[in-house]
């Protein structure tokens, strides 16, 4: 957890870079997340849409950008947080989640939020405000 | 354009939904959370928690767990093979914890399209409470492509 004192604009939090995503964990999130879309699992699905394969739930990168989140604030601090689905994320991709502070003001911290995947497609953009007194 | 712009301010079916300990658990799994306080009772409880916390987004999937939770768009005629998530917003008034029972009143706050009809957005904005008690505030975009209406451009 960072010492919230400390904070200031431009001060980036430890970047989270993910395993490549497996078909096991798209099914495992459908079931724990409880979005069972089979767009996300179900090839003859996604055929059926006219695309080559299944692909990861957005909510899934913005759960991993939540735990960017966490492992930064105790949750509690956490006053709203946002994202915008850019792209889709296919499977066996490898996102890395990124943030930093743009904003500091009246005992909120406002972040900038990103992920991206090693091929440099950024999937998601997004946003959170933060509580630091 | 397949929904209607009357459809905006269509009130939908509250549900209610119990956050089960297995269940967050699992959803730590999934997301490959190791901190010990999304699973380990203990480590809440050191934490000031009274039970495991709901980590920021796992409501959006527990408001899932309603009856038909997409029946509200194929009643609209949409196709859920061309769903995409376009956005999605959380505002945060109190944590909530393994052993509550929420409450989800969502309601589409507007309909629109973008190029010619090709894509729709529909804008579903959902309020949690525990209780009387507010916990937050989902707002949702949901992308309804129209393949047939882009390529003919």
């Amino acid at each position: 957890m960072i010492e919230l004192q400390e904070l200031a604009v431009g001060t980036e939090l430890p970047a989270l870079t993910l395993a490549p995503i497996s078909r096991t964990t798209l099914a495992l999130f459908a079931g724990a997340s409880g979005d069972h879309n089979p767009i996300h699992l179900d090839t003859d699905v996604a055929a059926s849409a006219g695309l080559d394969d299944v692909f990861a739930q957005g909510m899934l990168s913005m759960a991993y950008l939540g735990r960017l989140l966490t492992d930064w604030v105790p949750q509690e601090r956490i006053r709203s947080y946002e994202v915008r689905f850019a792209a889709i994320t296919p499977v066996h991709a490898a996102p890395t989640c990124t943030g930093r502070v743009v904003a500091v003001a009246d005992g909120l911290a406002t972040l900038e939020l990103a992920v991206t995947l090693a091929d440099g497609t950024v999937t998601l953009t997004g946003g959170a405000v933060v509580a630091i007194d | 354009m397949t929904v209607p712009a009357t459809a905006v301010g269509t009130v939908l079916a509250p549900s209610t939904a119990l956050v089960e300990r297995g269940r967050l658990r699992f959803f730590a799994e999934a997301i490959g959370e190791a901190d010990a306080l999304y699973t380990d009772l203990g480590t809440a409880r050191a934490a000031g928690y009274p039970d495991l916390p709901v980590p920021p987004t796992f409501l959006f999937g527990l408001k899932l767990d309603a009856p038909d939770p997409f029946g509200w768009m194929t009643d609209l005629g949409v196709d859920m093979r061309f769903v995409l998530h376009g956005s999605q917003r959380f505002e945060y008034h109190a944590l909530a914890f393994a052993g509550d029972e929420v409450t989800f009143r969502p309601r589409i706050s507007d309909v629109y399209d973008k190029r010619g009809g090709a894509l729709e957005f529909l804008v579903l904005e959902t309020a949690v409470t525990r209780g009387d008690e507010p916990i937050a505030n989902l707002t949702e975009t949901i992308v309804v492509r129209h393949p047939e209406l882009e390529s003919a451009r």
